[in-house]
């Protein structure tokens, strides 16, 4: 399963603490018609930090992670993105959305622009950017994720691969202040799984706040500064890497992890 | 025995390619123009069946439309006695100097003689905007746009209907006829329903339901009208509702009535479409703060309308030959002033119907397959993108 192994790249150093907070969940609810999705989340990042939230389908990671940028509603609790508290209101929802890149599991391209469009759409209709500066921050941004030379060509005659890289640069061309990553690798080519993941790993090397919903326990191991398990629609374990790993305290996580790892 | 079986299995089970074998051309069979007739017109049994009933089709009804249009067909006379079978002793076939006589009727109705350059200098401002706006490679497209959808609407209804102000004699729209009308209404129809049936799709699919409830009344009531029944009420019942001296003008009603008929089918055809862009284009486009019309504007749309254009041409087409239908309510398209034209006893012969008609059809078909095959090119240019 996964890409990136314990004998990889050594781990990262743990975010500096000191750091404002990125990101506030206070016991937030959710509900699907009579179904409650998410019950009474409760989560601080702060900057810098990277989270890992891993566990079984349908335990309420992804609808957790969209609830950051308002792809989803919640219906109880409170929700601070780097201060601001998101509400019905569209400004804030705005103010959020301008701050918050997220990378989605079917990549989400605009099929009917090149790739250096889908790239430079956000920041020349939403930061007002003129064409010309938009277009260079993106070649900036297609170099990181390894591939300026796909720039002219439409989504659909790209790899899996280098497609989901093109949505990485996408979301970092709005100079985002946290990433989300929404099963990112799932919908990938084995083959492809790693140079995804690799520009992950560079990305929290670069100091990026990051709420990361995978099941690839390697890039965990190497990259989060916690994991946090969930199941049933509740955070029911969150530690440190080695800890999560090691000694698992709650059953639930147990079984996860028996049945995940080899 | 069994020692012997298993070594045989792995013997052929393992292989190691040495030369890689390069490509060879098609067999003959596959390619020219042999190739291209058994794949594609003698294939089957049943395909070869439909290639012989269609040779056979083609073959009886060619030679007849060619016959009765250009062979037998008269070409010269001032009267009905050149296009009579017992004065001309003769087969007789189309009646051209009958459509030649009664060209100007055709194209300009009853529209004063000697303002008839107006209507010219309009059809020459309507081609070049068309030119300019549909030509995907003209410069200054944005200009065209402009031009076609703020300056020409204003120029034509003055140059049209008259300004005495400036010296041109108004000319009352009763008066107008033919093919001017023909393109008049086409023109504003094809204009206004696709705009006015984006807004109208959105609305059906707002989550603001006061939107919503609105759209989906209008579309359905116009939609569950017959068009016949919208230019009746637009024609006769809109001068009930509101004073005299605020009545629009007979033309404008009628206008107005197929523009609103088109827009409410115009609707249902973009709603098609934008229920084909799956959830993720709105998802991702909203992820990255665009807001509702610019996901809408620069994501949404241009996909469905992409995949509707077949559809949309389809209304169009549909359009462009319904506005036949405003002559009930006394209005002189094409095919009416034919109609007038084709009982005047001065051409009164049993192929002057016939031949009236064979021009209407002529018309609407040029017109019609035009629009069909820019549609097609369309639709190859935009393919670029699902290029995989």
């Amino acid at each position: 399963m996964s890409g990136i192994d314990n004998h990889g790249p050594p781990l990262l150093k743990p975010a500096k603490l000191n750091t404002p907070i990125a990101v506030e969940i206070d016991d937030l609810n959710k509900w699907y018609g009579d179904f409650h999705v998410l019950r009474d989340i409760n989560l601080k990042v702060m900057g810098g930090e990277r989270i890992v939230i891993c566990g079984p389908s349908g335990s309420g990671k992804s609808t957790m992670i969209r609830c950051i940028n308002r792809l989803e509603e919640h219906q109880a609790g409170r929700l601070f993105i780097d201060g601001v508290e998101l509400t019905a209101d569209l400004k804030k929802i705005d103010e959020v959305r301008r701050e918050v890149g997220m990378v989605f599991q079917h990549f989400n391209l605009f099929p009917h622009l090149t790739v250096l469009e889908n790239c430079t759409l956000a920041p020349i209709w939403v930061r007002k950017m003129p064409k010309k500066q938009a277009e260079e921050v993106a070649s900036h941004y297609l170099s990181r994720v390894k591939i300026p030379e796909q720039a002219s060509k439409y989504p659909g005659q790209l790899s899996g691969g280098q497609q989901q890289r093109v949505a990485i640069a996408r979301a970092l061309c709005m100079n985002p202040k946290i990433m989300l990553f929404d099963e990112p690798t799932s919908a990938l080519d084995p083959e492809m799984v790693k140079e995804v993941l690799d520009t992950m790993v560079e990305l929290a090397h670069d100091g990026m706040t990051m709420l990361v919903v995978t099941h690839e326990m390697g890039f965990a191991r190497q990259v989060a500064n916690r994991i946090v398990f969930m199941d049933e629609g509740q955070i029911v374990e969150a530690s440190v890497p080695e800890e999560f790993f090691a000694h698992p305290k709650h059953e639930r996580t147990k079984l996860f992890l028996s049945q995940i790892l080899r | 025995m069994t020692m012997a079986e298993g070594d045989l299995a792995v013997a052929e089970i393992a292989f190691v390619r040495g030369a890689s074998i390069a490509p060879r051309p098609p067999p003959a069979a596959m390619t020219g123009v042999l190739g291209w007739v058994r794949a594609n017109l003698l294939s089957t049994p049943f395909n070869i069946g439909l290639t012989i009933a269609i040779v056979l089709l083609l073959g009886w009804a060619i030679p007849e439309l060619v016959k009765f249009l250009l062979i037998d067909a008269v070409w010269t006379g001032t009267d009905r006695n050149a296009c009579l079978e017992y004065v001309q002793h003769r087969e007789i076939g189309a009646c051209w100097p009958f459509v030649w006589e009664r060209l100007p009727y055709f194209i300009y109705g009853s529209y004063p003689i000697s303002e008839r350059w107006r209507v010219d200098v309009f059809f020459g401002m309507l081609t070049i905007g068309i030119v300019w706006l549909l030509w995907l490679n003209a410069p200054r497209r944005d200009l065209a746009a402009i031009y076609f959808f703020a300056i020409l609407p204003v120029a034509s209804f003055i140059l049209l209907s008259g300004w005495a102000a400036i010296g041109l004699q108004p000319v009352d729209t009763v008066l107008w006829g033919g093919v001017l009308v023909t393109i008049v209404v086409a023109s504003v129809g094809i204009v206004v329903s696709l705009p006015l049936g984006i807004l109208l799709a959105l609305g059906r699919r707002s989550r603001m339901p006061a939107v919503r409830l609105l759209s989906v009344i209008f579309i359905e009531f116009v939609r569950g009208v017959p068009l016949i029944t919208v230019l009746f009420m637009a024609g006769v019942m809109l001068p009930l509702f509101v004073p005299e001296q605020l009545s629009p003008d007979k033309l404008v009603r009628a206008l107005v009535g197929i523009a609103i008929f088109a827009s409410a089918y115009m609707a249902e055809v973009v709603r098609a479409g934008l229920q084909s862009i799956p959830k993720g284009q709105y998802e991702g486009a909203m992820a990255v703060g665009l807001r509702y019309w610019q996901v809408m504007r620069l994501i949404i749309l241009p996909q469905a309308l992409k995949v509707t254009i077949p559809n949309i041409v389809n209304t169009y087409i549909g359009l462009f030959k319904d506005t036949t239908l405003v002559f009930i309510v006394g209005i002189f398209d094409l095919l009416r002033t034919i109609e007038v034209a084709r009982i005047d006893p001065k051409w009164a012969t049993p192929v002057t119907s016939t031949t009236g008609y064979a021009v209407a059809a002529i018309f609407y078909l040029v017109f019609c397959y035009g629009m069909s095959r820019y549609a097609r090119a369309m639709e190859a240019r935009l393919a670029k993108g699902d290029r995989r």
